[in-house]
């Protein structure tokens, strides 16, 4: 009772502050969505498709919350079977071929993207691990371990509760989740290191430079270098500026830029290349997903994604890098051109959308028509 | 360990209060029993002819579309599947083998357009697969499995309170003739819900706790609208049918055919209403000889006549737990006890068959 009265209470809160922050008259961008997308076939069957992205030919993967996840307990320890699976499908939609079935990393899918030399990466929050793969679907690079076996909770099945102010960051690199049945980790510290604690996106400088947002579990970014090597990492849970709670999306744009989706406290925030906070945008709701064109002119699309036991908000927003609002499309919902919580956004092509949904199983594959003064004119 | 030993309490608690309540409270017929006629019919032996390799779990769910092929949607091995025969019980398909929504079983409808809608209540999801078997609808939401183990509301605990677009283990689906629709939900939360064709909150009744309450719900377990929208609730836990008007509204009470498992209103312009009283899927035998008898009813509760006893021989049944009718004297039935779907021939006498 108590709870639902503060639940009730953010959300006024929340209701009197939007229309505050939101711009008064955004212009909403007219588009389409080509009908039964990535639907040429009864199998294999999409589950929650948190994870699509495109590689430089135009193919489309997507990776997949599918399958039945099984869990067989030990004594104390819960073993998991892989259930998420990683597609590959033409620039049409056509299937072309599933990459690691079974692979001991695939768990709980989150995102997948791919870098600029072709490389598919997939950020898995089940395993806590981050695979990279090369364009003909070898393991190229493992980031992160998945434990051994993951303790049996008691927990409840509620979203995380907004946590109390973090404790000093005591714990040394390599807690978390990692190792065999170890305790679990103090939440939201920001641990630094290698390891993760459900991770939920990857990003890369130009310089090859990674970024990884962890997560669920440890609310910090970490730099890694091309090679992997940890480099350092920033945040902790919190609302302060630098602080995540619940760091969801992750983008860089050409100048070395750090994007992050801070989705629980509504707002991107924006660092340089080594973690120092720039500026952060309040205008665009809960960022679920991000995503930075690539080319001269960058734009950022963000999308304010419904709770996936809602069906209010929904709509992505283009920005420029500056978080000045270009325009907004969409609403939350299961029919054609309506969204499912989107969770993950591709803008290879700025006018050319794919968006991953988790509530309606499907990736929707979006052209906007933009009126000509909000195109870019140097592409 | 601590934990272990709770549960071996709790469940010798349980056992025990069963017992008691089981001697206080002597398993009973259903009051229109004795004064309901018998309707002759036969059982369609081997029905459903399954390639070899291939066997059916528990027969949780079973649904015709309009060219009369029977979808069943069964409980096997590590997941549940859904196959699809022809009006002659032979093997077509399998649709969506491995799909992230099939875990537990608990129904398949199929509604005027030939969609094909299942109901699953491990997933708590409702998923909605067009003809050619593509899904193209999803009604709530699998848990994620990185939340971990939940644990279930003990006994007399307060449950999570319902949320619109979030099921507890829901059972069943209908639509009325604008293509709203409508969900039984469930085990955990007790109430119906409402949604428009494409899937948005109207309204719902009962509420998140059981309750015996008119207008309240115990375990709502099969549901069923009829021509003019009115919505047919089986509380099977209240031992009773409650019908609400479209808007949910409490229209009226049947709660003389005993405990409803599977509820299936016949379409055409002269409905009626087929209600299982269903034996209990515990092997209770002292249960399963006083019930186990499917009711034919008028839309008002007028019992008609009554077919069928608890057992596992053909034309007998094993539980109950889903009827299809969409042809008034040809019924399909699922069961879950005996692993089986059976084709039932009904021959009423010409008093009681319908003018079609």
């Amino acid at each position: 009772m108590k709870r639902s009265r503060q639940v009730f209470l953010v959300a006024a809160v929340l209701f009197f502050a939007t229309p505050a922050l939101a711009q008064l008259s955004v212009p909403e961008i007219p588009y389409d969505s080509a009908p039964d997308f990535l639907n040429t076939g009864d199998n294999p069957y999409l589950g929650e498709a948190v994870g699509v992205a495109t590689n430089s030919a135009g193919h489309i993967f997507v990776y997949t919350r599918t399958g039945s996840a099984n869990v067989s307990l030990g004594t104390n320890r819960a073993f998991v079977r892989p259930a998420s699976r990683l597609f590959e499908y033409d620039q049409t939609g056509k299937f072309v071929r599933e990459i690691g079935q079974g692979l001991y990393g695939f768990v709980f899918a989150h995102t997948v993207r791919v870098d600029p030399q072709d490389n598919i990466w997939v950020v898995d929050e089940g395993s806590n691990m981050i695979i990279k793969f090369d364009p003909q679907g070898r393991v190229l690079m493992a980031m992160g371990r998945k434990p051994e076996a993951i303790a049996v909770p008691t927990v409840r099945a509620e979203a995380p509760a907004p946590a109390p102010p973090p404790a000093p960051a005591a714990a040394g690199a390599g807690a978390g989740r990692g190792g065999a049945a170890a305790a679990p980790a103090p939440q939201g510290v920001g641990v630094p290191g290698d390891n993760f604690n459900r991770p939920t996106d990857v990003a890369w400088d130009a310089a090859g430079n990674i970024f990884v947002a962890d997560g669920y579990g440890n609310s910090r970014v970490a730099k890694f270098d091309r090679n992997g090597r940890f480099i350092k990492s920033w945040g902790q849970r919190g609302t302060a500026p630098g602080q995540f709670n619940l760091l969801h999306t992750i983008a860089t744009d050409a100048q070395g830029n750090v994007y992050v989706g801070d989705r629980s406290n509504r707002r991107i925030q924006v660092f340089d290349n080594d973690g120092n906070f720039k500026t952060q945008f309040l205008n665009v709701g809960a960022p679920w997903a991000i995503c930075i064109t690539p080319g001269p002119r960058q734009y950022l699309y963000s999308s304010n994604s419904n709770g996936t036991g809602s069906m209010e908000d929904g709509e992505i927003y283009k920005m420029e890098l500056d978080g000045r609002i270009v325009g907004k499309f969409g609403k939350a919902g299961k029919l054609l051109k309506e969204f499912g919580s989107v969770h993950e956004i591709d803008c290879r092509k700025e006018n050319e959308l794919y968006v991953g949904e988790i509530t309606n199983w499907r990736v929707q594959k979006l052209t906007l028509r933009p009126a000509g003064v909000q195109t870019s004119t140097a592409r | 360990m601590r934990r272990s030993l709770m549960l071996c309490l709790l469940a010798l608690a349980l056992l025990f209060a069963g017992s008691l309540s089981a001697q206080q409270n002597p398993p009973q017929r259903a009051r229109a029993f004795a004064t309901t006629p018998d309707i002759p019919y036969d059982s369609v032996a081997n029905f459903l002819k399954l390639p070899a390799g291939l066997y059916l779990g528990e027969g949780i769910g079973v649904a015709r579309n309009s060219r009369g092929n029977v979808f069943v949607y069964t409980r096997s091995g590590e997941f549940s599947r859904l196959f699809e025969f022809d009006p002659n019980g032979t093997f077509v398909r399998e649709i969506g083998r491995g799909l992230y929504g099939f875990q537990q079983a608990h129904a398949v409808r199929v509604d005027p357009q030939d969609n094909i809608w299942v109901v699953d209540e491990g997933t708590d999801m409702i998923i909605k697969f067009n003809p050619a078997g593509r899904v193209v609808m999803l009604l709530g939401r699998r848990p994620e499995s990185v939340v971990g183990l939940v644990e279930p509301p003990g006994r007399g605990a307060p449950r999570p309170a319902a949320r619109p677009y979030t099921f507890g283990r829901p059972t069943d689906i209908a639509w009325d003739p604008q293509g709203n629709i409508f969900i039984a939900d469930g085990y955990i939360n007790s109430r119906v819900v409402k949604y428009d064709k494409n899937g948005r909150f109207v309204r719902s009744v009962g509420t998140d706790q059981p309750g015996a309450l008119p207008s309240q719900l115990s375990t709502p377990h099969s549901i069923q609208v009829d021509a003019g929208g009115n919505v047919y609730v089986a509380d099977r836990g209240n031992n009773r049918i409650q019908v609400f008007s479209n808007d949910l509204t409490l229209r009226s009470i049947y709660d003389h055919v005993g405990q409803p498992w599977a509820l299936c209103i016949t379409p055409g312009p002269r409905q009626y209403l087929y209600s299982s009283n269903s034996n209990p899927d515990n092997n209770n035998s002292i249960n399963a000889a006083v019930r186990g008898e499917i009711y034919k009813m008028e839309l008002d509760g007028t019992v008609l006549g009554k077919f069928g006893s608890a057992g596992k021989q053909l034309k007998e049944f094993g539980t109950v737990h889903a009827i299809d009718c969409k042809v008034e004297n040809e019924l399909i039935v699922g069961e879950i006890t005996t692993w089986r779907v059976q084709k039932l021939m009904l021959r009423p006498p010409a008093t009681q068959s319908s003018a079609r």
